[in-house]
């Protein structure tokens, strides 16, 4: 059944300025132009490399463990008793998210460009330890940046950033959170690029990285659109979600459903406490658009233009910006957005564990969160395919206190 | 606020330049955030910048999130915001002090409080206040020649681009030509601080500059002495001065003579370049 009308491959394409419509851009301070001129032209070169395309292949075959099954949730299911749900299990790839996939291609990237170290952000830490192991396994230095209030929330993934051999900079700076560990990298690779690659973490900053980040997850999508085929009997489910903070691992989904006019793909965002401008990362229902981190985008803001706090109980969705392909293809129709909000997220946290015996990562239980609400409105020959982008063992402290409040 | 129009040659900044270089002396251009540390200090304080010799003003607008800034200037933004510092209250200094001032102001800005009150409206209410010219940290030549300079030229509002060391030929060229006033160069950021001996890397990286710029070109780079006042005067026309100024307000906010100190530091930084 016909669900929309697909934009053509030429129309969702950025400009040469990684402009999606309006959005996009490279909005960066001017010590920066340069080695965002070399990263692109850096990027066009590598991708359609051969080469380049084998080494980072072989890796994700061996060392990161692609491909990653597709699952059907039969427990859940049942229990929802509607669609049949499907699982992409990128919370088995080693690391334990999908970050693994972009962080591993990227430091093959800057490896390749002859840079000696790396720079990350990290909010949650599952990037930045991406990114420390990409980093460990290539032979590079690697500094993390990451905010003083997230290093306390995530003291494991701090350390197991150290035992990686990467250095964790503390960011007390601002919200002391993923933006400004963002800002603090930015600043560092403005004196630091000669040698110096920064790994950004989702598809959002300045032109190349929302397309470059989404090429990396993009096998997530087409991985999962064959796998179906297999066990679903047809490759393109009803409905596909996956949950949005920057949007790395929704669009690496949505990617290979872009032209197919009968599948539905929804995002969903952190509704956090609820709709008041600063309890959420809603950007969808509460973002103006501007600009933030070299893309102008929706973000949560004041009506002065400076940029508002977020929350959520999922550190990985709690950012104020989102990439600017996502409120492209929004606007044309493409993609529907919702949000789930904590309490409804930590529900999907503990209704997949008990059904299936599978911790979500409190992000991809925004998602759980969603198919919860959705699949019992469809019909048992429907398909749900929703992406599982990350495993939960990281969040059980943050659910335990959930829970005894 | 109702839009001024006046002709790009003639602008106050173009004539603040001129002024200087028949006397054969750079200018000097002193960097306050406004609103740090309060709302109520910054005319005090801009007051003091030109009775210490400030021959064009760059004023800073706070934002939330600024990646292009050192820690002392984010910490100048963070008190700012903190005392309710906005684009709206800038432009309202602005309007109530630049004709007293009597030099040019220059808003020294990130790029998303000018989109969020939309480009037309910024322009508007900047050219009516009395802004002199614009530099958005975050929109290079390649972005803000299609979305802001449009407005801003339409009311003789001058827009100003940066140029760092690592800029090529091409994007010299593209924001030389695309600047109005002057060009802020910024230079190396590894040669900042206190080092005694950068001037011959600087020279030349300026000269580097000022080959393929017509307009003057204004030099900043962490200057916080007058020795290095006097040096880079010899090879650019302008000479900015921004986080030592910011330091002294953060290290003196609680003096009750902070502008007399302010100025009395302008003094010092401006003593090379007096006749």
């Amino acid at each position: 059944m016909k669900v929309r009308t697909p934009l053509s491959a030429a129309a969702r394409e950025p400009d040469e300025g990684g402009r999606y419509g309006v959005y996009g851009g490279r909005y960066a301070p001017e010590t920066l132009m340069a080695p965002l001129e070399e990263l692109s032209r850096a990027w066009d070169r590598l991708r359609r490399k051969r080469t380049f395309q084998r080494r980072l292949n072989h890796l994700l075959e061996h060392y990161v463990g692609r491909p990653t099954p597709l699952y059907f949730a039969e427990r859940l299911t049942e229990h929802l008793a509607g669609a049949r749900v499907y699982l992409k299990r990128e919370d088995l790839l080693h690391t334990g998210a999908h970050k693994i996939n972009n962080a591993l291609g990227q430091v093959l990237l800057a490896k390749e460009m002859g840079k000696t170290r790396i720079i990350a952000e990290t909010g949650a830490g599952q990037h930045g330890v991406a990114t420390a192991t990409a980093a460990a396994l290539l032979g590079l230095d690697c500094v993390v940046y990451m905010g003083e209030e997230d290093m306390r929330r995530q003291r494991l993934n701090v350390y197991r950033m150290k035992l990686l051999g990467a250095e964790v900079a503390p960011v007390d700076a601002g919200s002391q959170t993923l933006k400004d560990a963002i800002n603090e990298a930015f600043r560092d690779w403005v004196a630091s690029f000669a040698d110096t690659h920064y790994v950004l973490g989702t598809v959002t900053g300045p032109e190349p990285y929302p397309r470059m980040v989404r090429q990396f997850h993009s096998v997530i999508g087409s991985e999962a659109r064959r796998q179906l085929r297999r066990l679903a009997g047809t490759p393109d489910p009803d409905v596909a979600v996956a949950c949005v903070g920057g949007g790395s691992n929704a669009m690496g989904l949505f990617s290979a459903f872009l032209d197919r006019p009968d599948v539905l793909l929804v995002g969903v965002e952190a509704g956090g406490r609820g709709p008041g401008l600063g309890d959420h990362a809603a950007r969808f229902s509460g973002g103006t658009l501007g600009v933030l981190h070299g893309a102008r985008t929706l973000v949560l803001q004041d009506e002065e233009g400076q940029v508002v706090g977020t929350h959520s109980v999922s550190a990985g969705l709690d950012y104020p910006a989102v990439g600017p392909e996502h409120v492209f293809l929004h606007e044309h129709g493409q993609i529907e957005f919702t949000s789930a909000t904590d309490q409804e997220a930590i529900e999907g946290f503990h209704l997949l564990s008990a059904t299936e015996g599978i911790l979500p990562a409190l992000e991809s239980a925004h998602a759980i969160a969603e198919v919860t609400r959705r699949a019992p409105e469809m019909e048992p020959d429907q398909v749900i395919l929703v992406n599982l982008s990350g495993r939960g063992d990281k969040d059980v402290e943050s659910v335990l206190e959930y829970d005894a409040k | 606020m109702s839009p001024q129009r006046k002709r790009r040659s003639d602008g106050a900044i173009t004539a603040a330049f001129s002024r200087r270089s028949r006397g054969k002396r750079s200018a000097f251009i002193p960097f306050l955030v406004a609103g740090d540390p309060s709302l109520e200090a910054t005319p005090d304080l801009l007051r003091a910048l030109v009775a210490g010799g400030a021959d064009v003003i760059e004023l800073g607008v706070a934002f939330s999130d600024p990646i292009a800034d050192g820690p002392t200037i984010q910490r100048g933004s963070h008190r700012a915001l903190a005392a309710g510092s906005s684009l709206s209250a800038v432009l309202g200094i602005v309007e109530r002090h630049r004709e007293e001032l009597g030099v040019p102001i220059v808003l020294f800005t990130y790029y998303n409080p000018v989109h969020a009150r939309g480009v037309e409206t910024f322009a508007d209410q900047a050219a009516g206040s009395g802004v002199d010219g614009v530099l958005c940290v975050d929109l290079p030549p390649d972005e803000g020649l299609r979305e802001l300079q449009p407005a801003l030229e339409d009311r003789g509002v001058d827009s100003i681009y940066l140029i760092a060391a690592t800029s090529t030929r091409e994007r010299i060229d593209r924001a030389a030509g695309a600047s109005n006033g002057f060009v802020y160069y910024t230079a190396r950021s590894d040669v900042t601080g206190e080092r005694e001996d950068l001037i011959p890397t600087l020279a030349r990286e300026v000269k580097r500059v000022r080959r393929r710029v017509r307009l003057p070109v204004a030099v900043g780079f962490g200057i916080s002495t007058p020795r290095q006042v006097e040096e880079v005067a010899k090879v650019a026309h302008g000479v900015v001065v921004g986080s030592a100024l910011v330091r002294l307000i953060e290290e003196d906010a609680a003096e009750p003579d902070l502008a007399a100190r302010l100025e009395r530091r302008v003094r010092e930084l401006t003593a090379p370049l007096r006749d």
